[in-house]
């Protein structure tokens, strides 16, 4: 097993390494460049600000330092916020996305399961169909429609939680963003959930523990649910990658500072090091994220053994 | 013993809490909590661009002279200044009471390293042409000469003398731009980059730096060391940066803002219904124009750009699209500055029929009609009202023979295609005042400027601008030389002038002292909260 980590760690070096080299030179092929604004700058004053910046070298250099720089576990600095490093950004960023994220994905998984499992028991019930109309309702209504009437209805009408804002981490700021970001992801678990729990009820193992006179919540809770698990635990590896590392659109809606902004916003603004910055950890936390989710296959499911 | 140590902390909690109820009302402390509609680049003067910043940096340090509630000049660390028979020398008085936060005074001194960081090549700043009418500054910034050499001298502690290229009437307007503000020498030596960081920043405006919590606030203290303390009524100022307009509305609503410096253009006529007199609009100093490149055929025809120009119907762009947020505009230099009249284009008091008549006989002499159209494109950077504006000018001008077709590029695509003069027809442009000066407008049309984007050489434009710089010791007949100037600009259609910008604010009636003006400037020290 731990051999099994370290060689998934190993094999992680190279892929970052090409996620790295291809944004890095996929950026620069975009037009324009981080002065590029309404006002234009005279030459001479574009010619200061790359040097500064090391913008003037030739692409290759510039490629190299950034390497070494990255080595050393340096993003180097934000050409839009100079008074920040991309480092800077990220520790006060992404402990606030990933709170926000990591709430919502267990929220979802919880919810969901729950909800998807009722669904599978009553099929083609009332129950079944609610649950599937919320479902269908959740991932089909985008979350920059939930946001605004989350803030309407709770905000604005029955005044119970804040419009936007961090409030230095408050628990009553934090519910609007999670529950936007939970909803859609409530939605997809319960479907996959009924889903995989229909097959898993219909299957032999299933029969047998069935004629062998077990009681139905030990028939569900340890026998199905195990086998019905899996497709929740693949889904999880991606949604966790993209949940922790922030949404765009709730943190601009609630004002929320997590690094989600970041990642357009600097594509916008052509802010070349951040971008690379959110590009690696992205790709960090997808690479991490889908490791654990194999591993938890060999907890999950006994057939997966990793030796 | 454990009971008693129980006991004595709920007592001495009682008390505190107590306390604090009875305290609090004399000593509360007024927070304004101030919605923006961007987060700031920086805080550190030479490194700024955006008006955001200018907010901000306006309450956290004080120019040698500064704006107050009206926009209008005022003395700020300077308490006075004497100006030479010839226009060239500038000697300003400080303060004797002015102070740093950190309790050490401003000095000449402060002002030469804080003139000669921002021309340094080193510092890299996008704003260091604010102080290119200073003798040998553009020398310094653009590599050719010696920081020594730039025209600033500390003639004593509280003396400075800045000598100009030529006379420069609007050099003092210059100097409310943020640009040119001193930085504190001292912290920056003993602090390294670390200088800038909140806690560490020494500034000597009304307020410090207390927090920055990057897309989420920026807090400022009140600075008790800065010389008119005792007339700053607000303790603290959260500059809150809201980017989503709509948010912000219900954010101010909701009581979490105390006022906002945008407003969401589609629902301005809901809006004003529901919020009333607390939403502002006005005039503000900037001109929404479209480039149009002149000298390629066959746009360098002055009749068919005037056509174009007059074909455009400003007052449905102004009223359906922008939702009266934007005014009609016929002149590069918006109305609004002392002394200046704008030269607006000679079409500007017909009837709009009127104006689609003379195009349409225009057009059709140049060999255009409906039949045999005339293909144009147009480029316009993301935003759905810049879209909206090309869209209803590609309507206007289809019935008179023009076809119009859209490009639509992100800012920083279309901003490099325009600067590298790529092949384009027309490029929708803006230009922001950064002072109260015809000067700030009329010079992106100068044949040299990098925001020339219309390619426009004119040798009559050029010589009447460089009649107007020699007038420059004499207000009156400058202000009259730049009109003519800009005459011959509109007349040549230089560029096709299409709207005025507002301001658009929304400002709860618990603050005072938010009085509206062309530059939308409202320092924070001379607004109090009820």
């Amino acid at each position: 097993m731990l051999r099994y980590v370290f060689r998934r760690l190993l094999t992680a070096i190279p892929t970052l390494f090409v996620i790295v080299t291809t944004a890095f030179f996929l950026i620069r092929v975009a037009p324009g460049g981080p002065f590029n604004q309404e006002r234009g700058l005279s030459p001479e004053i574009k010619a200061n600000l790359d040097a500064q910046f090391g913008l003037g070298d030739p692409l290759w250099l510039q490629y190299v330092h950034y390497l070494g720089n990255l080595l050393r576990g340096n993003f180097g600095p934000s050409y839009n916020m100079p008074d920040f490093t991309v480092g800077e950004l990220f520790a006060k960023g992404l402990p606030i996305s990933v709170q926000l994220g990591a709430s919502a994905l267990i929220l979802a998984l919880l919810l969901g399961s729950v909800l998807g499992t009722i669904a599978a028991l009553n099929q083609n019930k009332l129950a079944d169909y609610s649950v599937i109309a919320l479902a269908t309702a959740g991932s089909t209504i985008p979350t920059f429609v939930i946001a605004p009437v989350i803030q309407l209805l709770f905000g604005l009408t029955w005044k119970l939680l804040p419009i936007g804002g961090w409030g230095d981490g408050a628990l009553i700021n934090k519910i609007g963003p999670v529950l936007t970001l939970a909803l859609p992801q409530i939605a997809i678990v319960a479907r996959l959930m009924r889903g995989s729990m229909i097959e898993s009820l219909r299957s032999h193992h299933i029969r047998t523990a069935r004629a062998l006179g077990l009681s139905d919540w030990s028939v569900v809770v340890k026998h199905a649910l195990r086998g019905a698990i899996l497709p929740i635990v693949s889904f999880t590896g991606p949604a966790a990658a993209a949940l922790l590392t922030g949404s765009v659109i709730v943190e601009t809606i609630f004002s929320i500072p997590g690094v989600g902004r970041h990642f357009v916003v600097a594509a916008l603004n052509r802010d070349y090091t951040l971008v690379m910055g959110t590009v690696v950890v992205i790709a960090l936390f997808t690479i991490i994220f889908n490791l654990i989710v194999d591993l938890m296959y060999a907890v999950v499911d006994p057939r997966v053994r990793y030796d | 013993m454990l009971k008693n140590m129980l006991k004595a902390t709920v007592f001495a909690t009682t008390m505190a809490l107590a306390a604090g109820a009875f305290l609090a009302p004399a000593f509360a402390e007024v927070v304004y909590n101030r919605g923006t509609a961007a987060e700031s680049e920086s805080v550190d003067p030479h490194k700024t661009s955006t008006v955001y910043e200018a907010n901000i940096l306006r309450d956290l340090y004080q120019g040698l002279v500064m704006q107050d509630q009206n926009a209008n000049l005022i003395p700020g660390a300077a308490e006075s200044w004497t100006v030479s028979d010839d226009g060239t020398v500038y000697t300003f008085k400080l303060r004797k009471d002015g102070q740093w936060s950190d309790g050490s005074p401003v000095t000449a001194e402060d002002f030469v390293f804080a003139f000669r960081r921002l021309e340094d090549p080193a510092t890299g700043a996008e704003y260091a042409s604010m102080l290119y009418p200073v003798k040998g500054a553009e020398d310094v910034n653009t590599k050719k000469g010696k920081p020594e050499d730039m025209g600033v001298k500390a003639v004593d502690a509280n003396t400075l003398e800045v000598t100009l290229k030529a006379p420069t009437p609007y050099f003092l307007e210059m100097l409310t731009h943020q640009a040119t503000y001193p930085v504190n020498k001292a912290s920056m030596d003993k602090l390294g980059a670390d200088w800038i960081k909140p806690g560490n920043l020494v500034s000597n405006g009304a307020y410090t730096l207390a927090e920055w919590v990057p897309n989420d606030h920026m807090k400022l203290v009140k600075n008790p060391k800065f010389w008119d303390a005792a007339s700053v009524k607000i303790d603290t100022v959260n500059y809150i940066p809201t980017e989503d307009r709509s948010s912000a509305m219900k954010r101010f609503e909701a009581g979490e803002l105390d006022s906002y410096d945008d407003l969401p253009t589609e629902q301005l006529a809901d809006l004003k219904t529901k919020f009333g007199d607390q939403i502002r609009v006005g005039p503000y100093l900037g001109t929404y124009y479209y480039a149009i490149k002149t000298d390629k055929a066959p746009w360098d025809n002055v009749e068919l750009r005037n056509a174009i120009s007059m074909a455009i119907d400003r007052d449905f762009l102004a009223e359906k699209v922008w939702q009266n947020s934007m005014l009609p505009g016929y002149s590069m230099v918006p109305p609004g500055i002392a002394g200046y009249t704008p030269a607006v284009a000679k079409y500007a008091d017909m009837s709009q029929i009127d104006r689609e008549d003379a195009a349409k006989k225009i057009l059709e002499k140049l060999g255009y009609t409906p039949e045999k159209p005339l293909k144009m494109e147009i480029r316009y950077n993301t935003s759905e009202n810049h879209k909206n504006t090309a869209v209803a000018i590609q309507e206007q001008l289809k019935p008179l023979g023009i076809e119009v077709t859209m490009v639509n590029t992100d800012t920083k695509t279309h901003y490099s295609f325009l600067e590298q003069k790529g092949d384009y027809d027309v490029a929708r442009a803006a230009w922001i005042a950064d002072y109260k000066d015809p000067e700030t407008f009329l010079g992106i049309s100068r044949k040299a400027s990098g925001n020339n984007y219309s390619n426009y050489n004119s040798p009559q434009y050029e010589a009447a601008m460089d009649k107007a710089a020699a007038a420059g010791g004499k207000p009156e007949e400058r202000m009259k030389d730049l009109a003519d100037a800009e005459r011959i600009l509109v007349d040549d259609v230089g560029n096709i002038p299409l709207l005025y910008f507002s301001y658009k604010d929304i400002v709860s009636p618990k603050l005072q002292g938010f009085v509206d003006n062309v530059m939308d400037v409202h320092p924070s020290r001379f607004i109090s909260k009820e």
